[in-house]
């Protein structure tokens, strides 16, 4: 009854054997115990159970964990690297982008996505972004402000070795 | 380059949040991660009708599923006297269904299995032979004779009214009435919405057979209230429950009510012996917990030729559900929908409600409100709005002219209630001119003759929050006070743990600061905990605004209590006369002599190793704060609208708000509490609706039907302030978490009415969507 599968979780490899109709959710939270992806509605619509899959953002508690199989999955819990925080989670707690914090894991890895994709969005660009992700307590305010300030952090990095590179050569 | 001092957490420094550090991470705490072994899962088989004789129940499909533990039945139940419980308003509610169900959603049986997938597989095999009954869902109906009786089982009830209750002088507003030179009416339903907090509600009962002990995690607004209620209703000796509230993803009055899965679970794992754990899915949250609003009301506002308010009369009719589980001080049948003058110098008010039970969901919660003041908040500014209208004022003049002056408080209602303080005036000027209300009147006049719908919607609301006094406030006959215990340790750090519960709120941050505030100790150095009743003093909990004006309050007097017994142990060590000492900011020192002191922290140490003779040793100690009165927030909000006139779009263009909660402690706090505020009014006066078709099936029961507002409809807010302390408050605060709510919806729709009004429309119930404005304008021959 089971089926096997492999998911690259946060870099790691995990192997388990699941029943087929498993949502991707349960096996990231009951199986893995990485209990950070939140579930809010069951229907795809309010995001907080959303992660990355090969860096794209998906509702976890719409697909089955052996549609994982082989794919790469980022939760929360793999932001944090070498002991420091991604950019985004350092902004929403600076710009107070949370409160509950119940959805902020899924607002964090649908922002983190954006801005893969767009390096500079404007404030309608990341509400349209975001209109996949329901927040009850904060308003979006500063959810939107959190992403912008995340943007100029991650920019400006990215800027600093090729500022460096070019002022080498 | 100047290096920044970080901020100590003084009272008005906007600290960043203590508890965002876990929750960024993804490592909070919340019901549904807690895992404990040999766990069982619960499920629940629900009624698919409203209203339903149950004829039979067969449990053994689901019994023989491989993995199914137990089946538990309200004959199960009513074996251990747990089928029906106690509600917060007096009334019962059947825990599981015995004789009838009585709304879509009632919980009939559950599935107790060793894996949550098995669980709802079996409870979808329960076989429950229904015959169906006629639906009752709504007051109207369900008040005419000879409509179906909904609760046969209550002894003496012969029909579905639950309650008359009355506030004000009639006389005296029948007098004014008949003297008044204009009347205007309107009437207007505020709709059954829900507070839907992201996270669902849920337990883990924990019940040791061994030693009778319960350790009950749950989603819990007010754990230590719910502990004696669990009590009482599960007849378990009170010393041995615990109840544990984790980390809750937003509550808005949703946790404030004991459901019957809690009470279930707690049975099985008694029964079984093993941990339980049960959580609804979003669904089950919607068509079964605690709804909010559902109020008819009709009100009369007496007027004299110049716009001056003489008396307001309203009559309401509650929609309760199926129990009358609201949730709110014993005393109040109506809550306190009272407080329906609001901000205006009325001399003569009455207030007539009655309640009915309908086939439809229990439990009036106060989403985001204080116990029903923002249906109260609603009809006093959509009624204003519309004696604007009438007498044709501006909205704002005509509230201009009816405040109660700054000089009047304390203010007494004519409904009864003393308020503490306030200046509207100066709240509303501030939003007019942030707002730049003139130029925008100009602009609308300008669009109107092009045939262009603009409209300004005004909304000067007052709220009355942070309940006791516990001898006129009680939930069940608990008072309502509240709770803290401070613990300063030797090394000068503290350990502050209290009654109430944050559910998003930033406690752990704020309150925190309130001991800064008294004590000098950085909050940086001040953990704050809640939630577990075997660890924190007794008190109430969380909702209606109360944390910050009780549990607040009773930080700061915990915290001056210590400083008292502070100040000895600094005359001991400067070697001075108690009478000598000061004290300034965390520094104790003799008068006159501020260069020789010693710090909080040297104090700390001392009072565990350096005491005068016959002192007690430590820094602890604890107080219960039972608060003079309420506090009595305000504010302006105004709101800019265009719509089209083709299909009936209303385009928020902007919001100002202006609040008024007394002293605020971070202000960023309060900001974001306010943002989340506004957008939940602006999602209740567009978006939100949960209805009933004529069977009484809910039309709300996901988020694909019952809408909330997200990211790419919110309008963006513009805040002001003002600032008028509480004057019984020990740091002047009032409370601000629903301000927004309470006040919004009004200031929303009276925009879409001021852009429409001067066709003849003079009400669109919420939520105002497209549909209902293309409607009422197309009435009027004005659609495009």
């Amino acid at each position: 009854m089971g089926q096997a599968i492999t998911v690259t979780v946060n870099g790691e490899k995990r192997s388990a054997e699941v029943e087929p109709r498993l949502l991707l959710v349960h096996f990231i939270r009951e199986r893995l115990r990485l209990t950070g992806t939140h579930i809010g509605c069951d229907t795809t619509h309010c995001g907080a159970c959303t992660v990355l899959v090969d860096g794209t953002p998906v509702k976890s508690c719409t697909m089955l964990a052996v549609q994982a199989d082989g794919q790469q999955v980022t939760t929360v819990e793999g932001l944090v690297a070498g002991g420091v925080l991604h950019p985004i989670q350092a902004a929403f707690k600076e710009e107070h982008g949370l409160q509950c914090g119940f959805c902020t894991p899924g607002m964090m890895l649908t922002s983190i996505a954006l801005l893969k994709d767009n390096q500079d969005p404007s404030d309608d660009e990341i509400r349209w972004a975001l209109s996949g992700n329901i927040c009850r307590c904060t308003g979006y305010m500063n959810i939107v402000k959190a992403v912008k300030s995340a943007a100029v952090q991650m920019k400006a990095a990215a800027e600093v070795p090729a500022a460096t590179a070019a002022a080498r050569s | 380059m100047a290096v920044e001092t970080p901020l100590k957490g003084n009272i008005g420094d906007s600290i960043k949040r203590k508890e965002d550090d876990r929750f960024i991470r993804g490592k909070g705490n919340y019901l549904d991660d807690v895992v404990l072994p040999g766990m069982l899962h619960m499920a629940i088989n629900r009624s698919p009708f409203a209203h339903a004789r149950i004829k039979s129940i067969n449990t053994a499909a689901a019994a023989a599923v491989p993995g199914v533990v137990a089946v538990v039945t309200g004959d199960l139940l009513a074996q251990h006297k747990l089928a029906w419980m106690p509600t917060l308003s007096g009334d019962t509610q059947a825990v599981l269904a015995t004789d009838k169900v009585r709304f879509q959603g009632q919980e009939v049986a559950c599935v107790i299995a060793n894996d949550p997938y098995v669980a709802r597989d079996a409870a979808g095999l329960i076989e429950v032979d229904y015959e169906v009954l006629k639906a009752v869902v709504t007051p109207q109906q369900a008040l005419e004779p000879g409509a179906p009786l909904i609760r046969d089982e209550k002894e003496g009830q012969t029909n579905n009214h639950i309650y008359h209750w009355e506030a004000g002088d009639k006389a005296k507003t029948d007098e004014a009435f008949a003297n008044a030179d204009k009347v205007v009416k309107l009437d207007t339903f505020y709709p059954r919405c829900h507070p839907s907090p992201l996270e669902t509600c849920g337990i883990v009962a924990d019940v040791n057979p061994a030693t009778g002990h319960a350790t009950l995690w749950m989603t819990s607004q007010a754990p230590h209230a719910h502990r004696t209620l669990f009590a009482i209703v599960a007849g378990l000796p009170e010393q041995n429950i615990r109840i544990i509230s984790p980390d809750i993803g937003g509550g808005f009055g949703n946790k404030v009510p004991i459901y019957p899965g809690y009470v279930v679970a707690t049975a099985a794992s008694l029964l079984i012996g093993k941990p339980v754990k049960w959580v609804e899915d979003r669904s089950e949250n919607l068509i079964s917990t605690g709804f909010a609003r559902d109020f008819h009301m009709s009100g009369e506002l007496a007027l004299n030729k110049d716009g001056r308010m003489l008396a307001l009369r309203v009559k309401l009719l509650s929609d309760n559900g199926a129990f009358y589980a609201d949730a709110q001080p014993t005393k109040f049948r109506a809550g306190l929908f009272h407080i329906v003058t609001g901000s205006y110098d009325l001399p003569a008010a009455h207030v007539e409600t009655d309640g009915a039970y309908t086939n439809k969901a229990p439990g009036g919660v106060a989403y985001r409100c204080s116990f029903r003041v923002t249906e109260a908040s609603y009809l006093i500014e959509r009624l204003v709005e519309s004696a604007a209208l009438e007498m044709k004022m501006d909205p704002a003049e005509i509230r201009l002219k009816n405040f109660i002056q700054p000089e009047q408080f304390p203010y007494m209602s004519a409904t009864g209630f003393e308020y503490d303080s306030g200046d509207y005036p100066r709240a509303m000027q501030v939003a007019l001119d942030k707002l730049g209300y003139k130029e925008l009147r100009k602009e609308q006049a300008e669009k109107r003759k092009k045939g262009e719908l603009m409209g300004i919607g005004v909304a000067s609301f007052t709220e009355v929050v942070g309940a006791g006094p516990g001898k006129h406030y009680d939930i069940a006959g608990l008072r309502m006070f509240d709770s803290a215990e401070l613990r300063v340790h030797p090394t000068g750090k503290a350990i502050l743990k209290l009654g109430v519960k944050s559910q998003g709120q930033g406690h752990e941050t704020t309150f925190a600061q309130i001991v800064t505030e008294e004590l000098g100790i950085p909050a940086a150095d001040i953990e704050v905990q809640e939630g577990d009743t075997d660890n924190t003093p007794y008190g109430l909990g969380t909702y209606a605004s109360r944390s910050t004006p009780v549990g607040g309050a009773a930080t700061a007097m915990v915290s001056r209590k210590l400083r008292d017994k502070a100040k000895k142990i600094a005359a001991h060590l400067l070697e001075a006369s108690e009478a000598d000492i000061e004290f300034d900011h965390g520094k104790f020192f003799v008068r006159g002599s501020p260069s020789k002191s010693k710090t909080i922290q040297d104090v700390a140490f001392a009072a565990y190793t350096n005491l005068p003779d016959g002192l007690e040793a430590g820094l602890e100690g604890v107080t219960y704060y039972d608060p003079p009165n309420m506090t009595y927030p305000f504010g302006t909000y105004l709101v800019v609208v265009d719509i089209d006139r083709g299909t009936g779009q209303v385009k928020v263009r902007r919001m100002v708000a202006v609040d008024d909660c007394g002293v605020r402690i971070n202000p960023m706090v309060v900001e974001g509490q306010i943002h989340g505020g506004l957008t939940e009014g602006f999602g209740i006066a567009f978006m939100e609706l949960i209805t009933f078709d004529e069977e009484g099936n809910c039309l709300g029961s996901n988020f694909t039907d019952y809408l909330l507002p997200t990211s790419w409809e919110t309008p963006k807010f513009e805040m002001g302030e003002t600032v008028t302390p509480s004057p019984h408050h020990p740091i002047g605060a009032k409370g601000v978490g629903e301000s927004a709510t309470v006040g919004s919806p009004a200031a929303y729709v009276n925009a879409v009415i001021d852009a429409v009004g001067h066709l003849g429309i003079r009400n669109i119930d919420m939520p105002v969507t497209s549909d209902k404005v293309w409607a009422a304008l197309n009435e009027k021959g004005a659609a495009e």
